[in-house]
C-alpha cells in the first residue's frame, strides 16, 4: 500500500484494507478460474473450459468495478500478500476440484461452494465490529455474493445432471514425456 | 541463497512461462508450480538468476514450465546434475524437483548422497505415492495394503520414509508440505531456498487420476505441533512418530554446505576441461 496511507483517519484506512483485500479476493479467484479453464482445454473438455472462462470474466468484472470505485490505477502495487484464514481466498477454488472428465454442472457446483464461503466471509466482516464504512461495504458485498448464489442455483437447474459412474474411465490418461 | 536481488520487483506470472502443463486437471503439482513462482518472486529473484533441475515424471515437467533456466535430465539424476551445476554455478539459486518414484526408488542413492554432501540445493518431491505417468504402478512410498489393477492385494512392502532418510543422511533442511495449501508451500519453498545447504522439501501432492482418495488428504494435514528443532535427535523422534500429515519444517540443521575449496579442490572448471581440450 502506498506511504500516505500512514496520514488517513484509521477508518479509512480500515475501509481502503479491506477493499483491497475484496479486490485480492476476486483477482485470486479470476486468476484460478482462468487456470481452471485452460486446464480443461489442455484436456479437450471445451464446454466446461468455456464455463470457466465464463466464471473468469465474471470474477474480473467485479475486481474492476472494486478498482473503479476506489480510484486506483494499478493493480499489481496494491495486492498484499494476506494470510486468510483458511489456506487460499475465501472465493478461490481448490487445485484439486477438477477431474478431466468433468461436466459443466461440477464446475457449477465449485463456483457456488466459492460463491457461499464468499457470503459468509463478507456476512461475518458485516456482522462484526469494524468501522460502520466497513462493515456496510461488506454487507453491500455479501448481497452481491448472494445474488450470485441464486445465479449460480438456477443455472445447474439448466444443466443435466451427471449420472453415476461419470467419471469412470477403463484407460486414463497418461502423460507423454 | 546467493544469486543477486532484482532492482524492480517481479511478480509470480513472470516466472511462468507460455507452455501449459499437461497434468491432469486436479493435479496437486499445479499447486506447487504456482508456489514455487510465488516463492521465486518473494524472494526478489529474477528468472536468469534461477534454474530448475529435474529428472523424468509428471513433476518433473515443471523446468520447462517456468521461465528459469532449466534441465530436463535422465530418470533419477536430477540431483547429480544439480549439484555439478551449483558447484560450477554458485551464483545460481538451484531447484530440484522430482516425484517419488522418480526421487526415492530410480534416484534413490543420489538423494542419500545429496543430504551427505549438503550441496545448497532445494530438494522438491512432489509426492502422491505412485508412478502416475506410466498408469499408476506402486511407488517406494505406496502403502503396502494399497489394491490397484497393477497390483491387486497391494505390494505388502514397507513403505520408504524419505524424511526420516534425509536426516540420517545430512540433509540441512526438512520440511513437509501440502499442495493444497499453496501459499504455506510457497512461504516452506522460500525459507528452505534461504536455508544454507541442502534443503528438502516433501511436497504431499495428489495424483487425482490414479489416487483420487488423496483428495481426502485435506481433511487430515494439520500444521506441525511444534517449532523446527536444530537437534537432529529430537527431529528423528518427532519425524519417526509423526502421522505423514505434519506439514511445516520440521529440521533445520546449521551444518556447513559443500564449497568446494574446503573439500580441498584446487583446479577452476577452465583447467579441468582443459585436459579434455583436443
Amino acid at each position: 500500500m502506498p506511504s500516505t496511507r500512514k496520514a488517513r483517519a484509521p477508518a479509512a484506512e480500515a475501509y481502503a484494507d479491506f477493499m483491497a483485500r475484496a479486490y485480492t479476493m476476486e483477482l485470486e479467484a479470476t486468476e484460478r478460474y482462468a487456470q481452471f479453464a485452460e486446464q480443461l482445454d489442455t484436456h479437450n473438455n471445451r464446454d466446461v473450459a468455456q464455463l470457466f472462462r465464463k466464471l473468469a470474466e465474471v470474477e474480473a468484472l467485479h475486481a474492476k468495478r472494486i478498482l473503479a470505485e476506489m480510484r486506483w490505477p494499478s493493480v499489481s502495487a496494491l495486492v498484499p500478500a494476506y494470510a486468510w484464514d483458511g489456506a487460499e481466498g475465501p472465493e478461490t477454488a481448490p487445485f484439486d476440484s477438477l477431474h478431466y472428465l468433468m461436466q459443466p454442472y461440477h464446475a457449477l457446483k465449485i463456483a457456488l461452494r466459492c460463491e457461499l464461503k464468499a457470503v459468509q466471509y463478507f456476512e461475518a466482516i458485516a456482522a462484526g465490529t469494524g468501522p460502520q464504512r466497513v462493515r456496510a461495504a461488506a454487507a453491500e458485498m455479501a448481497a452481491e455474493e448472494r445474488e450470485h448464489v441464486k445465479l449460480i442455483r438456477d443455472w445447474m437447474k439448466r444443466v443435466p445432471t451427471p449420472v453415476a459412474g461419470w467419471d469412470y474411465d477403463p484407460d486414463p490418461p497418461g502423460i507423454g514425456e | 541463497m546467493n544469486a543477486p536481488l532484482t532492482a524492480v520487483p517481479i511478480a509470480a506470472k513472470d516466472f511462468k512461462s507460455d507452455y501449459k502443463p499437461v497434468w491432469c486437471p486436479g493435479c496437486g503439482d499445479y499447486s506447487v508450480l504456482s508456489s514455487i513462482t510465488k516463492a521465486l518472486a518473494t524472494l526478489g529473484l529474477r528468472p536468469e538468476n534461477v534454474a530448475v533441475v529435474s529428472g523424468i515424471g509428471c513433476s518433473s515437467r515443471i523446468p520447462a514450465y517456468t521461465t528459469c533456466y532449466g534441465f530436463h535430465g535422465v530418470h533419477g539424476r536430477a540431483l547429480p546434475a544439480a549439484t555439478g551445476l551449483k558447484v560450477a554455478r554458485p551464483d545460481l539459486t538451484v531447484l530440484v524437483a522430482s516425484g517419488d518414484g522418480d526421487g526415492y526408488s530410480i534416484g534413490g542413492n543420489h538423494f542419500l548422497h545429496a543430504c551427505r554432501r549438503n550441496v545448497d540445493l532445494t530438494y522438491i518431491v512432489m509426492d502422491n505415492h505412485v508412478y502416475g505417468m506410466t498408469k499408476g504402478q506402486p511407488s517406494p512410498t505406496t502403502e503396502p495394503g494399497w489394491s490397484s489393477k497393477l497390483a491387486p492385494g497391494g505390494t505388502g512392502l514397507r513403505e520408504f520414509h524419505p524424511l526420516v532418510i534425509a536426516l540420517a543422511s545430512g540433509a540441512n533442511f526438512i520440511a513437509r508440505a501440502f499442495s493444497g495449501d499453496p501459499n504455506g508451500t510457497a512461504a516452506l519453498i522460500a525459507e528452505a531456498v534461504r536455508h544454507p545447504g541442502f534443503s528438502f522439501i516433501e511436497v504431499l501432492s495428489p495424483c487425482v487420476t490414479f489416487r483420487p482418495e488423496q483428495r481426502g488428504w485435506k481433511e487430515v494435514v494439520h500444521p506441525a505441533p511444534v517449532a523446527p528443532t536444530d537437534d537432529p535427535g529430537r527431529a528423528a523422534r518427532r519425524i519417526m512418530t509423526d502421522d505423514g500429515f505434519n506439514i511445516g519444517v520440521l529440521y533445520k540443521g546449521n551444518r556447513a554446505p559443500f564449497r568446494l575449496a574446503a573439500a580441498g579442490a584446487t583446479h577452476a572448471s577452465v583447467d579441468l576441461e582443459s585436459g579434455f581440450r583436443l
